[in-house]
């Protein structure tokens, strides 16, 4: 308990100095000026979560490996993180995108693919919520992880065939293409921050499936032992998960 | 019991369950026939515009009859728990899965066969002189979607809404595949036919992948 205190410290701290860096230290863009600011947040929430479906497809193999419960916790955990910082760059890029290309929206490779990881990994959850018995779901989101994990290189590598064949509305430039060396710090500052609060995420949402795991285990118990002495009940409130 | 011995009775054994029954063909080709019906309603289905969403509608329609044709691959093995049987035999799972592959890419091909005159006619679309290329790529966009399909039916089977579910987990991953299968057929319809290799090589490398990848998989797909 008292770590997770100090955890949390640390990384708002990081989060205080990487939102002052982001707004005040890195100068000014040339010609979006204040919008450009978001990119700090922006690009790096979509590297964090780009990190956390990679830890999810680490922790579905080294389930199906080990077969160890803990690396199934990890697995839901990395891909609920990784859903919201997806859902971070899903929100922050067309808040930028009205202003700089006039358009909340444009089929961009880019776009599109992040779009796409999202629903993945939504469907990836979503399979999780309808599976009951909790070995099976482990080894059969296990597999499903896998191959999602094989088709987002794919999905990357197809739209962006597919975009750069067809005109293009809207342009993007490349964005690391000759950052200033003030901006490159504060950005990489900012991605150190999200990637902070990325392991707090993943770590307190581990715990939580931990303890859900134990809960189980304990009702369980309670129920065989009810089974065999019909004085002893379970309380009411543990029958149900 | 070599594996492709004992894939190839799985084949014959879904071949024959399938012509005993006969519900699996006939609703999936009544389906795809009502989507293509269907978009006349949604687009203006004159010629120009037809090449110009034909390839789309086409796949669109594809997806859809595989995604709801692949469920019961699995599912229906669990109203008699012959799943357990089938998994008791004494050869590797990867065999039954191959068998169960192969078994759904013949139905689904059987569709398309049936789908693409019909297709072809209503919408003004010149396939005849294209059709050798045409076929690899309904071949291989068909094998990449059988594959999927099949392995994500076994894991659907083991969820609750299974029949909603499947194509929840298989139209996302298969975005690679509609978008490939789509160009590729498009380059084909267009005024100077072409098959574009990229998108080809999309649709080999996403049938290679991801059939190892169930290879490799398979013990834990069908050991449970």
């Amino acid at each position: 308990m008292k770590n997770s205190i100090w955890q949390s410290l640390v990384v708002g701290a990081l989060m205080a100095v990487a939102g002052y860096a982001a707004l005040f230290i890195a100068p000014d863009e040339k010609t979006m000026h204040v919008i450009q600011r978001i990119f700090y947040f922006h690009a790096p929430a979509g590297m964090v979560a780009l990190l956390a479906f990679t830890i999810v497809f680490i922790a579905n193999i080294a389930y199906l490996i080990n077969r160890q419960p803990r690396w199934d916790w990890l697995a839901v955990s990395g891909a609920e993180v990784g859903i919201a910082f997806n859902s971070v760059v899903l929100i922050t890029g067309p808040i930028w995108a009205k202003p700089a290309w006039g358009v909340w929206w444009a089929w961009d490779a880019r776009l599109t693919s992040t779009l796409v990881l999202w629903l993945l990994y939504i469907s990836f959850l979503l399979l999780r919520d309808l599976m009951a018995d909790p070995d099976r779901r482990a080894v059969f989101s296990a597999v499903y992880g896998i191959f999602l994990f094989l088709d987002v290189p794919l999905v990357y590598f197809s739209i962006r065939i597919w975009r750069t064949q067809h005109p293009q509305p809207v342009i993007l430039g490349g964005q690391n293409s000759g950052l200033d060396p003030t901006m490159r710090k504060v950005f990489w500052f900012c991605w150190l921050a999200m990637t902070g609060v990325m392991a707090i995420l993943i770590h307190q949402r581990y715990k939580l499936e931990q303890a859900r795991h134990e809960f189980e285990e304990l009702r369980l118990r309670a129920e065989q032992l009810s089974a065999e002495e019909p004085g002893i009940s379970p309380p009411a409130g543990a029958m149900r998960t | 019991m070599n594996a492709g011995r004992a894939a190839a009775v799985i084949v014959a054994k879904e071949v024959r369950a399938e012509f005993r029954a006969r519900e699996l063909l006939n609703t999936t080709l009544i389906f795809a026939f009502v989507v293509v019906v269907i978009f006349s309603f949604a687009f203006d289905p004159t010629t120009a515009e037809s090449r110009r969403f034909g390839p789309g509608l086409l796949w669109i329609a594809l997806l859809f009859a595989g995604s709801l044709m692949l469920q019961p691959s699995f599912a229906r093995e669990h109203a008699n728990d012959t799943l357990d049987a089938l998994c008791l035999a004494p050869v590797s799972p990867f065999a039954i899965l191959l068998g169960k592959i192969v078994a759904n890419f013949v139905f689904l091909t059987a569709c398309e066969v049936l789908l693409l005159p019909v297709f072809a006619v209503l919408y003004n679309v010149a396939l005849l002189p294209v059709l050798g290329r045409l076929v690899i790529v309904l071949m291989l966009g068909t094998f990449g979607l059988t594959i999927t399909g099949t392995v994500f039916s076994a894991v659907a089977a083991q969820a609750r809404m299974r029949e909603l579910l499947l194509p929840l987990l298989l139209l996302p991953v298969l975005v690679p595949l509609l978008l490939a299968a789509v160009e590729a057929t498009a380059g084909l319809l267009a005024d100077a036919p072409e098959l574009q290799r990229t998108w080809l090589e999309i649709l080999i490398g996403f049938d290679v992948m991801f059939f190892t990848a169930s290879w490799l998989l398979s013990d834990f797909l069908l050991q449970e």
